[in-house]
């Protein structure tokens, strides 16, 4: 799978191993990792979680924990050897010559100094700079990423930004002292994706600019057709397949990387489908498709439907000044209305912020909603008394997007699924036990797994365990709040598909809380768009998906990045919007709003001028 | 902000009340008469009688305690039994000592604790990690006054380098002051460097371990730079809370310490007191030591603000 080697490369990584020192002895992480990135080239480094990847990343920076680990083989800047270098020679190669950016844009500044001052220190390192010339230079490279007003920020402190702002400081501040090489881990992964697609845009934009190579490590192969001109495949530390990105798409040659393409949910993939599909499952040794089970017609559309929300508010006063007074409310849901009913799932698709987690939570009431009913099985929740909910909440149970967080790590998880039973009265210890083998086997996990502890599980076995002990009771509706966003892709792909079977077999109704389109497209039957708080578009998933009216479905949409290498050369245009904050002032009232009818049960919000001046765009040009 | 303030200041007054009912409660259990104690082994019953007829003893605990207060809020912490001077000016007398003594105290702490923390917050797990743990385990393990005679012995009976008793006031001189609160700041700051060491420890390998560490690494930063610009703001806020602490209770006397070295400070005025059972005296030392304690612990708070721009008080 070996290239010829570059004779102009900027970096050129050969036979790289990394190892850990575990326990007694060295494992390694990377092994045998060789690839050269030439001058203006995009290379992406694309695995799994736990593939090596960032590792490998690490490791050319050397940045990987001193003592405990060993990089051997060759990384090679423009011909010369770093992994020989001395701590002082290398430092003068970090963010001067080589630059990096990271995945979580949130903790990746540090709160206590300023951004203006975070952006000049390399400036004052590694150019010499006076201070006075890196600040005019810092706020050069603010305007230069597009941050509004950037000299007024320039000694504002990074929590005052959002996600998407903080990146781009952190991209200013790797680009401060041109580097030759800018090496990007993950950077747009814990971002929304109307802002990731301005963050790619912009990574784009500036290489173009600065003549610079760019290394980006991802596990999305979506973003990797959008960015990368070769692509490096990374399976359990080693190599696997390189080769340009376009031949990779067009013809995967190892059975891992068609496995990997193949089980990228794609936008649009669901054209003419009426009910939701299983994810087919590829097997990594043969690059084959398991074969594809019809998804029977689940919905009972005949019955009452099991949830019924109206009018749901959400308010959230701040209050602030001698007297507490409100000074402001977060509308974080404002008067959103719509039924699932048994055997359907409805998705709730936003960014962040726009209030969906809030609308799930206010559901289940673990927040008081402010106003609104939300009726289960004709059951009014917000009516009923501590115990009488705790009876009601038996029928709803709530997946959350972080298994591991979710689950008591000091508590078997046997014991985890059937705490849920016993609470409730509803089974003996010897019962819940055989409750519990049942369950698991019903999750795809083995009855013996009762007696582990959560850390002995991979991500997607743990939350095939928070599966199991929602299901423990027998609910009518599962809350899913972004249940499968933090999995690999092709574990997302059997969680989706365990999901589906359930919903087969139990008639579950799902509200399925996600900001993944290409997922939701799959599994949904269902979807309702929130923007700010409120559905701007609800309908059948065909109607959202092929013929969607509002403005805001239609950037959502565009933004999704597509698995298809063919459009890397199209220019975008990416509008440079913020998600924007639904805090009003104390004395707002929400707009009444209409909703026109598109089509039997697809009712998109009447949207005013403001939205047809930023327009639909987002869309290729 | 105001609002936050006005209700920090106002907080001082319950935190006094209770401090105060619950010594005066206490004295007023405790065994042994003041007025025997005042009249000397030689007085007789009548005399006694008197002594505690014009001091009013006699009065129920709870009208004394009503008295005392009502004197208090206008400034008047009353009469020592023993001496008949005013309560604060006997305090204000003693104040010198007790403040010298916390303040080279706590550099000392600072000056020795920080540096160690840092040091074994780079390398945990090594052996100067190590070393610094046990230093701090033993620092917080022996008690201070065995550690106040081995430094009377070492450096002031056998290298006599050091005074070993009593205190210089500051218009001796600042070398005079140092020579004698030297062996007693290090009697004193040995305890407080174990916590501060321990504490700068902990929160360094949080810090240490953030992202935005590993980003000041990825800009060619070396690791000095890093823990003096990105890190030490941030262990800041933990030490202050510490420091704060251990400072404002060392303001309220530091008993063993003015005992092994003679110094008169506020400490030995305790001490004095309950042996006397002066009760003004007793009460007038808790009172003021407990507006202390809740000052600089709202001066802690107010810290917090100048070293995290994310905390706001509203």
């Amino acid at each position: 799978m070996l290239e010829q080697p570059m004779t102009n490369a900027v970096l050129s990584v050969s036979n790289l191993v990394t190892s850990f020192r575990t326990g007694g002895g060295w494992k390694s992480v990377v092994d045998g990792v060789s690839f050269d990135i030439g001058p203006k080239e995009t290379v992406a480094v694309v695995g799994e979680s736990g593939s090596g990847k960032s590792v490998t990343a690490l490791s050319i920076m050397q940045l990987n924990a001193p003592g405990l680990s060993r990089v051997d083989g060759s990384v090679k800047l423009e011909g010369r050897e770093l992994l020989t270098l001395s701590n002082a020679d290398m430092r003068r190669i970090r963010g001067n010559e080589i630059a990096m950016i990271f995945q979580e844009p949130m903790t990746s500044l540090n709160p206590v100094l300023s951004i203006g001052f975070q952006i000049a220190e390399a400036l004052v390192l590694h150019r010499r700079l006076s201070h006075a010339a890196a600040e005019a230079e810092t706020i050069r490279l603010l305007e230069k990423v597009r941050i509004p007003a950037a000299k007024s920020r320039f000694h504002e402190y990074p929590h005052r930004f959002s996600g998407g702002m903080r990146q781009r400081v952190m991209i200013a501040m790797a680009l401060a002292c041109k580097p030759k090489l800018l090496i990007a881990d993950e950077p747009t992964t814990a971002l929304d994706v109307t802002i990731q697609a301005q963050i790619l845009q912009l990574i784009k934009e500036l290489q173009e600019e600065g003549e610079m190579s760019v290394l980006f490590i991802t596990h999305d192969m979506g973003v990797v057709a959008e960015i990368a001109d070769r692509t490096v495949v990374m399976y359990k530390g080693k190599a696997i397949e390189t080769g340009a990105t376009e031949d990779i798409f067009k013809n995967p040659a190892q059975p891992y990387t068609r496995s990997l393409l193949s089980a990228v949910p794609k936008l649009g993939s669901m054209r003419g489908e009426t009910r939701p599909m299983r994810f087919p499952i590829f097997d990594r040794t043969t690059g084959e498709p398991d074969e594809t089970v019809e998804t029977p017609d689940t919905v009972k559309g005949a019955e009452r439907p099991v949830l019924e929300v109206a009018g749901l508010t959400k308010r959230f006063e701040i209050s602030s000044g001698l007297f507490s007074s409100v000074k402001s409310r977060i509308h974080a849901v404002e008067n959103v209305s719509f039924d699932v009913r048994s055997g359907e799932t409805l998705a709730l698709v936003g960014e962040s912020g726009c209030g969906k987690s809030t609308t799930g939570r206010a559901i289940m009431r673990l927040i008081e909603p402010s106003s609104g009913s939300v009726q289960l099985d004709g059951v009014d929740l917000l009516k009923l008394s501590a115990n009488d909910l705790l009876e009601r909440r038996k029928r709803m149970q709530m997946i959350f997007q972080d298994p591991f967080a979710s689950l008591n790590p000091r508590m078997k998880i046997g014991t985890a699924i059937a705490e849920p039973l016993i609470i409730n009265g509803v089974a003996n210890r010897s019962e819940a036990r055989d409750k519990v083998a049942d369950l698991l086997l019903r999750v795809g996990l083995s009855a013996d797994m009762a007696n582990r502890f959560p850390h002995e599980f991979s991500g997607g076995q743990r939350q095939r365990i928070c599966i199991a002990r929602a299901l423990a009771l027998e609910p009518r509706l599962i809350v899913a709040d972004e249940a499968v966003s933090a999995l690999d892709v092709s574990v997302k792909a059997q969680v989706v598909n365990l999901m589906l079977e359930l919903q087969a077999r139990m008639g579950l109704a799902y509200l399925f809380i996600s900001h993944d389109m290409a997922v939701i497209e799959r599994v949904s039957h269902r979807v309702a768009v929130m923007y700010l708080g409120e559905i701007v578009e609800i309908g059948p998933r065909a109607a959202i998906f092929q013929n969607p009216q509002h403005p805001y479905t239609k950037r959502l949409l565009a933004a999704v990045p597509i698995a298809d290498p063919a459009r890397r050369l199209q220019k975008r245009s990416v509008p440079n919007e913020e998600v924007r904050s639904p805090v009003r002032s104390a004395d707002y009232i929400p707009p009444v709003r209409q909703y026109r009818e598109v089509s039997p049960g697809h009712a998109v919000m009447v949207w005013d001028a403001e939205w047809e001046k930023m327009g639909t765009s987002g869309q290729s040009v | 902000m105001i609002k936050y303030l006005i209700t920090r200041i106002l907080s001082v007054i319950p935190v006094v009340g209770v401090v105060t009912a619950v010594v005066f409660g206490l004295t007023y259990l405790s065994p042994g008469d003041p007025a025997a104690v005042l009249a000397g082994d030689y007085a007789s019953p009548a005399q006694i009688e008197a002594i505690r007829d014009r001091l009013q003893l006699d009065a129920p605990v709870f009208s004394r305690y009503l008295v005392w207060l009502g004197n208090t809020l206008q400034g008047d912490l009353g009469m020592s039994l023993f001496s008949g001077q005013p309560v604060l000016s006997l305090i204000l007398a003693r104040a010198e000592p007790t403040i010298t003594l916390a303040i080279a105290a706590t550099l000392v702490a600072l000056i020795v604790a920080v540096p160690l923390g840092l040091l074994a917050a780079q390398r945990p797990g090594t052996i100067a990690d190590r070393a610094v743990l046990l230093f701090c385990v033993g620092g917080m393990s022996i008690p201070a006054f065995l550690i106040g005679y081995l430094l009377i012995f070492t450096f002031g009976v056998r290298l006599g380098w050091l005074p070993v008793q009593g205190f210089a006031g500051i218009d001796k001189g600042i070398p005079e002051v140092a020579r004698h609160v030297l062996l007693p700041a290090i009697m004193l700051g040995f305890a407080q460097t174990a916590l501060i060491g321990r504490v700068t420890r902990a929160s360094a390998i949080e810090v240490l371990n953030q992202d935005f560490v590993r980003v000041a690494r990825a800009k060619g930063l070396g690791e000095t730079a890093i823990v003096v610009r990105h890190c030490l703001r941030l262990v800041a806020v933990p030490l202050v809370t510490v420091v704060g602490t251990s400072f404002a209770s060392m303001l309220g006397g530091v008993v063993i310490t003015e005992t092994v070295f003679a110094i008169p400070g506020i400490g030995r005025l305790l001490v004095e007191a309950i042996q006397r059972i002066d009760i003004p005296v007793i009460q007038g030392v808790l009172l003021v030591s407990a507006v202390v304690y809740v000052v600089i612990n709202l001066l802690v708070d107010l810290t917090y603000l100048v070293i995290d721009p994310r905390i706001k008080y509203t």
